[in-house]
C-alpha cells in the first residue's frame, strides 16, 4: 500500500447506486477495521474528478440511462484509467462491470462505448436473468464458491485479455456458462448490489490486492451463515 | 350501471360470483379474481365503469394505499365513492371496486406505478395525484427513470387529467410535467438517494434545502401552490391549517395528507371540512394498527423499500424502546434482500433489537456490519415474549407484514 491508509473510492453513488451498492463499501470498512487497517472511504459524485491515489475502486449497478452517463463521465474524466493503470483494485457489479469494457448495449440495444478497462464486450440479451446465481471461481484465484443475486439483461463475451471469474453452478451469468471476468487486479461480476456481504474471501481478495499482505482471520459466522444458506436454498 | 351493454353487465355479474366464491374459499377479499373475470368477459370493462364518474388515480412507492384511503375519507361529503381499498392496485382490482359501487359518482383508485399509462388511457380519469418514486424491490418492479418517462409521456396524451404531484421529488416533477395542469404540492422528500441527477438531461442536481435544479439545464423545482412545512398546511390562497390532528403518525402521513388536501380541493371540498375525516383515519390495512398481546402492545409499521424504513424509523417509539424487525423474501417482497444495505439501520443502536422472518440471517449479517446489537429468534413470537410488558414497534416488510397481522387479528 503506497500510503498509510487504504483509501476505499465508490465512484459515482448519484448514477451507479442502485440496489444495495453501498453494501460492498460497508463489508470492506468492516473487515478493515477488524483488523486494525486505518481506511478511509470517498464517495465520488459524477460532477466531481475521479481521485488517481485510491486502493479500492467500487462501481455498482444502474439503469440504462445512468450506466451510459457514467460511462461518458469517467471516459471524459481518466481518473480511474490512471488509477487502473498504476496497479489499483477495482470492483465492478453489474452496469460497472458491463462498463468497464470495450463496449455495452445502451437503452434500445444500441453499441455504447465502454472504458476498456476489462476485454470485454456487453449486448443486450433476450430474456432478463433473476434470481439467485452460483459459480465455481477460477482456480487461480484460490476461493470458495460465489453466491450473490443477479438481475440483468445483459450478455458478455470475453476477449482473451480477460479471464472469466467463475463457471455457473446456478444461474446465468455472462450467457456462456461462465460469470464475471477479471484481469490483473479488475474484477466484474453479474453478481448485483451488495455481492461482497455472501463472499467474505472475495472481500478479503480485494484487500489483500490492495496492501499486499495476506489478512488475520475474522469471525464471520453471520456471513458464513448465511452462505450457507442460500447455497442450500438453490443447490438442494 | 344499468345503462352498461349487455355483456358488460354480466361480466360485472359473474365477477362478483367469482369474488365471492374466493371470499368464501377465505382467499382473501376477491377482488383480483372478480376482476379478472369480468376482464376476460369485456376487456373493455374498465373503461365503460369508469364512464361518467370523477376519478382519482393515486400512484407512487410509498403510501399509495395510505394516501387513497385519506382522499376517499375526505370526499364522502360529495356522495358514495368508489375505491380500491384494500390495495388491489392493478386494473383487475380497479374493475372490481367500481363494480362494487355502481352508484358511486366518485372513485379513488389506488394504482400501481406501472399501470398508470394504462388505467390513465382506458379511464381517462379527472385527477391523478403522484406522490414519489424511489428504489424498491428491482427483481419485479421497473427502473423509476424509465418509469417516470412512462408517466410523462401517458400524461403528455391525457390533456383533460389535472395533476396533484409532490414537487419536492425531482423524478415525480419531471413525470408530472407532461401534463397540461399540475398543482404541484410541497411534500417533502427525505430519501433523496435517487434524485441526485437530472431526470431531463442527467446533470447534477443542486440541492439547498428543499429547492432543487439542474446545474445544466432550465429543471427546476416549480413554485408549490402548497406547502408542507414541519406539520402545518398551506393552502394556495395562504391559509395555514395545523395538521397535528392527524391520528397516523409520523412526517410520510403529514406529507400523503397534504396531497389529499389538494386533491379534494380540485372537487370543492375545503381543507377545513377534509381535515376532520383524514383524522378519523386510524389505520389502513393494518398498518400502523395496535394490537394487545399479553400484555404488549404491539405496532404493526410496514416497510417494503429504503425510503419506506427512513419513514418507519421517523415514527418509532424512542429509544430504549423495542423492536422487531422481519423480513421475508417472498414475490411480493420482491426475492432480493440487496435493498436492506441501502438501509442506514444505525438509528437502531441503544435499542433491544430482535430479528426474525425468512430471511432473518440476511438482516443479522447487516445489522452486525451497521454494529447494532441484535437476537435472532424463530419467530415473531419468541420476541414479542421476550421483551417486558409495554409497548413494542414491528417493522416487517410485505408478507412478514401480513404473517404478523394473521396471527395476531387482522384489524383493518
Amino acid at each position: 500500500m503506497s500510503s498509510d491508509r487504504l483509501k476505499i473510492v465508490w465512484i459515482y453513488p448519484d448514477l451507479l447506486s442502485t440496489y444495495g451498492d453501498q453494501g460492498n463499501t460497508i463489508v470492506l470498512e468492516r473487515r478493515a477495521k477488524l483488523r486494525g487497517i486505518p481506511y478511509e472511504t470517498v464517495h465520488v459524485r459524477s460532477d466531481q474528478p475521479v481521485p488517481t491515489d485510491g486502493h479500492v475502486y467500487l462501481l455498482g449497478g444502474g439503469e440504462d440511462r445512468p450506466q451510459i452517463l457514467a460511462a461518458q463521465r469517467l471516459r471524459a474524466d481518466g481518473g480511474l484509467h490512471r488509477a487502473a493503470e498504476r496497479g489499483a483494485v477495482v470492483f465492478a457489479v453489474c452496469a460497472g462491470y458491463q462498463l468497464l469494457g470495450t463496449q455495452f448495449g445502451g437503452e434500445e440495444g444500441q453499441p455504447v462505448q465502454g472504458l476498456g478497462l476489462l476485454d470485454i464486450t456487453s449486448g443486450r440479451g433476450e430474456r432478463r436473468a433473476v434470481g439467485e446465481i452460483v459459480g465455481d471461481v477460477a482456480p487461480e484465484l484460490n476461493m470458495p464458491r460465489i453466491t450473490g443475486f443477479e438481475n440483468h439483461q445483459g450478455v458478455t463475451r470475453l476477449g482473451p485479455g480477460a479471464r472469466p471469474l467463475a463457471r455457473v453452478v446456478h444461474g446465468v451469468g455472462n450467457g456462456d456458462g461462465y460469470e464475471g471476468a477479471y484481469a490483473g487486479r479488475i474484477i466484474g461480476t453479474y453478481m448485483h448490489g451488495p455481492a461482497l456481504v455472501r463472499n467474505p474471501a472475495l472481500a478479503d481478495l480485494l484487500l489483500r490486492w490492495a496492501i499486499g499482505q495476506d489478512l488475520p482471520p475474522i469471525d464471520d459466522t453471520w456471513a458464513n451463515r448465511l452462505r450457507e444458506e442460500r447455497l442450500n436454498a438453490v443447490l438442494s | 350501471m344499468s345503462d352498461l351493454p349487455l355483456r358488460s353487465q354480466l361480466a360485472v355479474a359473474l365477477g362478483r360470483t367469482a369474488a365471492k366464491m374466493s371470499r368464501l374459499a377465505g382467499r382473501g377479499d376477491g377482488s383480483v379474481i372478480g376482476g379478472r373475470v369480468g376482464l376476460a368477459l369485456d376487456p373493455e370493462l374498465l373503461t365503460r365503469l369508469a364512464r361518467d364518474r370523477k376519478l382519482v388515480l393515486v400512484s407512487a412507492t410509498n403510501g399509495k394505499t395510505t394516501t387513497t384511503r385519506l382522499i376517499t375519507a375526505a370526499m364522502t361529503p360529495l356522495g358514495e365513492v368508489a375505491t380500491n381499498a384494500f390495495g388491489a392496485n392493478m386494473p383487475t382490482g380497479h374493475v372490481s371496486a367500481l363494480a362494487a359501487a355502481p352508484d358511486a359518482r366518485y372513485g379513488v383508485l389506488e394504482c400501481d406505478e406501472k399501470y398508470v399509462p394504462m388505467v390513465l388511457a382506458e379511464t381517462g380519469a379527472n385527477v391523478v395525484a403522484l406522490m414519489n418514486l424511489s428504489r424498491d424491490q428491482m427483481d419485479r418492479a421497473a427502473e423509476i427513470w424509465l418509469l417516470a418517462g412512462k408517466w410523462r409521456k401517458a400524461l403528455e396524451t391525457s390533456p383533460q387529467s389535472h395533476v396533484v404531484a409532490n414537487c419536492d421529488d425531482p423524478l415525480v416533477t419531471w413525470g408530472a410535467s407532461g401534463a397540461k395542469s399540475v398543482t404541484w404540492v410541497a411534500a417533502g422528500q427525505h430519501w433523496r438517494e435517487d434524485s441526485w441527477c437530472c431526470p431531463e438531461c442527467g446533470g447534477p442536481l443542486d440541492r439547498d434545502d428543499q429547492d432543487w435544479r439542474c446545474r445544466q439545464c432550465t429543471f427546476a423545482r416549480p413554485r408549490p401552490d402548497w406547502v408542507l412545512h414541519g406539520d402545518v398546511v398551506t393552502a394556495p390562497d395562504g391559509r395555514s391549517f395545523p395538521l397535528t390532528g392527524l391520528s397516523l403518525p409520523g412526517r410520510a402521513n403529514r406529507s400523503n395528507a397534504a396531497i389529499a388536501l389538494a386533491v379534494v380541493a380540485q372537487f370543492g371540498v375545503q381543507p377545513e371540512q377534509a381535515l376532520p375525516l383524514l383524522a378519523q383515519v386510524k389505520s389502513v390495512a393494518g398498518r400502523y394498527t395496535t394490537v394487545e398481546h399479553e400484555g404488549r402492545r404491539i405496532r404493526l409499521l410496514l416497510s417494503k423499500n429504503p425510503a419506506g424504513w427512513l419513514e418507519a424509523f421517523d415514527v418509532l417509539q424512542p429509544a430504549p424502546g423495542p423492536v422487531v424487525l422481519s423480513i421475508n423474501a417472498q414475490g411480493p417482497d420482491g426475492r432480493d434482500t440487496s435493498w436492506l444495505w441501502d438501509v442506514d439501520y444505525r438509528i437502531l443502536r441503544g435499542r433491544p433489537v430482535w430479528v426474525t422472518g425468512e430471511r432473518r440471517i440476511d438482516m443479522a449479517v447487516r445489522l452486525e456490519a451497521a454494529e447494532v446489537p441484535f437476537t435472532v429468534v424463530d419467530d415473531i413470537e419468541q420476541a414479542v415474549m421476550a421483551v417486558p410488558p409495554g409497548h413494542l414497534d414491528v417493522i416487517a416488510n410485505y408478507t412478514a407484514f401480513q404473517n404478523i397481522r394473521a396471527r395476531y387479528g387482522r384489524v383493518v
